[in-house]
């Protein structure tokens, strides 16, 4: 091999024509993922506004002001706070009823298509509609509490701040367990019988063979769903935007992607709400770190 | 793949140093206030208003073979503000918006989106020979926006839910705090589930149509701040506010948002509204109108404008069009036209003698055009919109879910509000 092939294949690979169909994949991470992120970090650390194109104006290295801007500004601690409550709800939620609605789906019971459909319908339905439907029935003079009568909290579920994020996470994790039973259907595929087989002549009785053999065998697709379950949560806007009108009673379900939008797009400060948004990156890849090194196989 | 990893994301910052540093250079303004030429201007989304606009801009046409006007409806999005300052930043703004809230204004005029348009040929004089002292909608001194139409909020009501309540719908003589409650408490007592319900969601502008009109009215026209001071941590601010938490205090006003239309369907008696309002229930509800409560029950009280003006976008290249066309739109027969297609008032002086064949015809607007002398509108200051979330967030806490005092939110307010001020 000559210097000058040796030198192409090292930076090249031994298949360039290989990095050429993958282009446009490169240049669609780059202009719709690299730049915006970086373009968000590079905000976040100046004093930074929008402004027409060709005015000139100066936009200084603050460093990490904005930075501690947002982190003692009550509103959005508590949007952080919020978002706590959200994922200690709906992440084990999440994980627990999808695997446990997956295996009994797998078990071969009877109009299994049909419960599929039904579990997965609300994940595809679009979420404004949905929201429509929940606010009907726990509106304070929704059905559920025309139900319920006397023992109705007052006040009512989505404008109680104490209830307001845990009806959210509860609507979340209703609205999304389709798709995460989807995925733990696909990954009980792959858990060999033979191992069912040998814990059964073991003696092993049915909840032994899901603790032992259930769920080791879908270890990989548990850490995936703890991951996807937490990005959802951390990117949360749709619901309480609706649900709770725009933040809920005194923002008892505020969150950091809503308070992203006021911030940058409402009142007009991008170089705050770019600050938020670095630190709702960093959170979420510590917390999926963790949920990743949790559910690793030892 | 990590040498790939790297040398994507050295290209990345190289792209965001290149992107960021191409932004200087240049002036603000890429047309002239002397080219002529065609433009675009955007219309609101209101039915009449669209209807409106078309037939201008078609007059227009006929007579301007060479500058032409074509008018579309604003893009969508959360809110006009919000399409409009997207619009700025991508230099995609047309040559004129009609229907901008003066809130956003400054924010604009900080993004350098605006013309202004007092350095137009006659143009504050223009505006103010139309529209009287207009001094508060200025920024800075100067005009970036005409004021063009205002819709004065007054408490509309469903007359046959007064009835029932045993109030006289012709005369409700509900004009101060005292009896406004009172008459709240018949309503609610007769069966309605809410005697009025303003919205309780925590957007930035829902202070507009709960808070403000009865501050203005309890102060004559007292605006949120003036001289770069917040007014309202006052007897009259704590007066108003302790009205409306005894609103929802006494489950008068529901602190949820309706899944409906509530006076519609009937599950509130009143809302605060303006006379846009009028043409959604003329074929539902038997609407009367009175105007906004105050503690001493005075007569004629000022309330919010909640006015829209025109402005004219940087990205404009014909300046010189757009300032013409601009005029034609908003002079005498225009606005007449407007009145008559929306029931919206334009901000002129006279208003019922320049057009009293209309309020003769209408007499449910001359309440409306009565109160539109006596308005105020939101305050010219930076960084409006978040004084006025900061406004919202704290109003939210203590008036609708009585989660801290009175006293806290006001002064709370003012100092977050002062400290925006002053930024």
């Amino acid at each position: 091999m000559t210097d000058n092939r040796r030198l192409r294949t090292r930076w090249l690979g031994a298949q360039p024509i290989g990095g050429l169909f993958a282009l446009p994949y490169f240049v669609f991470v780059i202009a719709i993922f690299a730049y915006p992120l970086a373009f968000a970090v590079y905000i976040a650390f100046h004093d930074y506004f929008f402004t027409a194109p060709n005015v000139e104006v100066d936009r200084p290295f603050v460093g990490f002001d904005n930075f501690v801007t947002v982190l003692t500004d009550p509103r959005v601690l508590g949007s952080f706070r919020n978002t706590l409550v959200f994922l200690v709800i709906n992440v084990p939620l999440t994980a627990v009823l999808s695997l446990v609605l997956a295996a009994a789906l797998n078990t071969g019971i009877r109009w299994v298509a049909a419960y599929r459909v039904a579990f997965y319908v609300p994940y595809l339905t679009a979420s404004v509609s949905l929201v429509g439907v929940w606010m009907l029935l726990f509106s304070g003079n929704g059905l559920i509490n025309t139900i319920l009568g006397p023992l109705a909290p007052d006040p009512s579920w989505l404008v109680n701040s104490g209830l307001a994020m845990p009806m959210i996470a509860f609507y979340v994790t209703w609205k999304q367990l389709g798709f995460y039973i989807l995925l733990y259907l696909a990954a009980l595929q792959n858990v060999p019988k033979e191992l069912y087989e040998s814990a059964e002549t073991d003696g092993a009785g049915a909840l032994k063979r899901f603790l032992h053999v259930t769920i080791p065998g879908v270890r990989s697709a548990t850490t995936l769903v703890l991951i996807l379950s937490i990005i959802t949560g951390a990117n949360l806007f749709t619901e309480p935007y609706l649900l709770t009108n725009g933040g809920g009673p005194d923002g008892a379900s505020s969150t950091p992607v809503l308070l992203i939008y006021q911030l940058g797009i409402q009142q007009q400060n991008p170089d705050t709400a770019a600050a938020i948004g670095m630190i709702l990156v960093i959170l979420v890849g510590m917390l999926s770190l963790a949920a990743n090194r949790a559910t690793r196989e030892r | 793949m990590k040498k790939i990893s790297a040398v994507a994301l050295v290209g990345a910052f190289a792209l965001v140093a290149t992107g960021c540093s191409a932004g200087g250079g240049g002036g603000s303004d890429s047309g002239s206030a002397e080219a002529t030429g065609p433009i675009k201007v955007w219309l609101s989304n209101n039915e009449q208003e669209v209807a409106w606009g078309t037939a201008v801009v078609e007059a227009w046409n006929a007579e301007h073979p060479d500058e032409k006007v074509t008018a579309q409806e604003i893009p969508a999005g959360s809110s006009s503000e919000e399409a409009i300052t997207a619009a700025i930043t991508a230099g995609t703004a047309p040559c004129l918006v009609y229907n901008v809230a003066p809130a956003a204004v400054s924010g604009w005029v900080k993004q350098g989106g605006l013309v202004d348009l007092s350095t137009l040929d006659g143009g504050s004089d223009y505006i103010t020979e139309r529209s009287g002292d207009v001094e508060a909608y200025a920024t800075d001194g100067s005009y970036y926006q005409l004021p063009w139409k205002s819709n004065p909020v007054m408490v509309m009501y469903n007359k046959a839910l007064f009835e029932a309540a045993g109030i006289d719908p012709e005369d409700p003589q509900m004009n101060t705090y005292d009896a406004f409650l009172d008459g709240a408490k018949a309503i609610v007592d007769s069966g309605v589930q809410s005697a009025i319900w303003p919205a309780p969601t925590s957007e930035f502008y829902q202070p507009w149509f709960d808070f403000y009109p009865l501050y203005l009215a309890e102060t004559d026209g007292t605006m949120l701040v003036e001289d770069g001071a917040s007014t309202f941590d006052s007897d009259a601010g704590t007066t108003v506010a302790d009205f409306w938490a005894t609103i929802y205090k006494d489950k008068l006003a529901p602190n949820e948002a309706s899944t409906d239309d509530a006076m519609s369907a009937g599950t509130t008696a009143m809302q605060l509204a303006g006379p846009w309002a009028i043409p959604s229930y003329a074929d539902t509800v038997d609407v009367g109108f009175m105007p906004v409560p105050t503690s001493d029950g005075r007569e004629n009280p000022t309330t919010f404008a909640d006015s829209k003006s025109v402005s004219m976008f940087t990205s404009c290249e014909n300046q010189g069009t757009a300032w013409e066309f601009l005029q034609f739109s908003t002079n005498v027969d225009n606005d007449g036209a407007l009145l008559e297609a929306t029931g919206q008032m334009p901000m002129r002086t006279g208003l019922t003698d320049a057009y009293a064949d209309y309020f003769a015809a209408n007499p449910n607007y001359v309440a409306f055009a009565e109160q539109a002398e006596n308005t105020a509108d939101v305050p010219s200051i930076p960084n409006s919109v978040e004084a006025w979330q900061a406004f919202r967030d704290e109003y939210s806490s203590a008036v609708i879910f009585a989660k801290e005092s009175v006293g806290d939110f006001l002064s709370n307010a003012a100092s977050k509000i002062d400290t925006l001020v002053a930024e």
